[in-house]
């Protein structure tokens, strides 16, 4: 039987002692979770933990090894946006170019 | 609904849909149990699917939902804890099939 | 963010070996979640005190809940047997609301110790347990728990002997998962508050012991 493994599907592979990082999360990542929460509430409605997982899971490997895990969350949460017409990529890099220059780093 | 096919107890074996019948995209039975036989553990309800409702859809019909026991030894060949060591996993009723026993 | 090693007295499971994250607020992906909540507030799908009123009910969920549930459990053998026959149930008569997410109660014998992971994502009961630890949601623990827990285990200074089942718990759709760890000995005239104070957030994960 041939098994194609998704790289999310890790369950048997070694990668190593478990890296003990513990702690507060930073005040994006909660935003991150808060957002998630906002959107899957039944008023809003604009998104579902198994599209989350699923935005998650179609990333790229490279993306979601280099990510942390609410990174992981916010790049799932802006890709499913998109795909509903919610909003669309142009206006999240404006947005994000303006934040750039309000906080003074290079473009 | 679903009605459920399988009761505390009895043997099930995985399925692999992905080779069975080219499903891809979003699944949650990992491939590490797929072709493992163990033994249900409890049903624990009636869900949604997540394969339609990851993609915008409805999640019907609806899929009990199995806790499935399994030896180590049964998943792992290479399993080097004691022999009584087990693992259970949280399956939907159509990744599963009745063992061959 | 703290430096590791500086005193956390309000974390019950900060040893001095636990690394913190180095300050992402201006990542690439960072700047991706602000910019994606702000232009979400500008379309009107939620307002910044909707964001700030998840902030704050964040942190309301600790690990203090699940550790009440258990000092209970261990107090009282009526509901301990609600918490393993329905978990979410018994929780909501305790006044922990898991908002239609069902809870699975794992119990710690002399026979079994049981251990959860997530091989497919990182599922954990966040409104009895706080945010789940970053190790929690590594490849590493993921990877190699399912396969190898006693390995992983002794990873966090947990041994379990041989004449035990490990059981791992892999939490894949519906279900949320929480362990009642074993009563420690010599507890017996210990309060329900104080019994509490002995539940670390790792004992309900299973990786630790209590």
């Amino acid at each position: 039987m041939t098994k194609t493994k998704a790289y999310h599907d890790v369950g048997g592979d070694h990668f190593g002692p478990v890296l003990m990082i513990d702690g507060e999360y930073q005040l994006w990542e909660k935003r991150v979770d808060a957002m998630m929460r906002l959107l899957s509430s039944p008023d809003v409605a604009l998104m579902r933990v198994d599209e989350l997982r699923r935005g998650i899971e179609t990333l790229g490997e490279a993306t979601y090894n280099a990510e942390p895990y609410y990174g992981k969350w916010a790049r799932s949460l802006a890709k499913i946006m998109v795909e509903k017409g919610v909003l669309t990529r142009d206006e999240l890099d404006a947005r994000i170019a303006a934040l750039r220059a309000e906080r003074g780093l290079a473009e | 609904m679903t009605a459920a096919q399988f009761d505390v107890g009895d043997r099930v074996t995985v399925r692999d849909l992905a080779a069975e019948t080219g499903l891809s995209g979003h699944m949650r039975a990992p491939v590490y149990c797929r072709g493992h036989s163990g033994e249900v553990e409890r049903l624990c309800g009636v869900f949604g699917n997540p394969e339609t409702l990851a993609y915008g859809g409805d999640g019907s019909p609806p899929q009990p939902l199995y806790r499935v026991r399994f030896r180590q030894a049964e998943v792992w060949p290479d399993y080097v804890g004691p022999a009584a060591d087990t693992i259970e996993i949280e399956i939907y009723q159509h990744w599963l099939k009745a063992a061959r026993t | 963010m703290t430096p590791a090693g500086q005193d956390h007295s309000h974390d019950h499971d900060h040893d001095h070996s636990a690394i913190e994250a180095e300050d992402t607020s201006n990542s690439d992906t960072a700047l991706l979640a602000d910019a994606l909540r702000l232009v979400l507030i500008e379309k009107g799908i939620f307002t910044a005190a909707d964001v700030q009123a998840q902030l704050d009910l964040m942190e309301t969920r600790s690990d203090r809940n699940g550790a009440r549930l258990v000092a209970r459990a261990w107090q009282d053998p009526a509901f301990k047997a609600a918490l393993l026959d329905d978990g979410a149930k018994a929780a909501l008569d305790a006044g922990f609301d898991m908002k239609g997410t069902p809870l699975v109660v794992l119990e710690n014998t002399d026979a079994v110790h049981n251990v959860v992971v997530c091989t497919l994502c990182s599922c954990y009961p966040v409104s009895l347990l706080g945010p789940s630890p970053e190790w929690y949601k590594s490849k590493a623990y993921r990877g190699r728990v399912v396969r190898d827990p006693r390995s992983v285990l002794e990873e966090f200074g947990t041994s379990i002997g041989a004449d035990r089942e490990v059981r791992v718990h892999d939490s894949t759709a519906d279900m949320r998962y929480m362990i009642l760890p074993k009563r420690p000995a010599g507890t017996d005239g210990l309060s329900e508050a104080a019994l509490a104070d002995l539940v670390t957030r790792n004992g309900l994960i299973g990786v630790a012991e209590v």
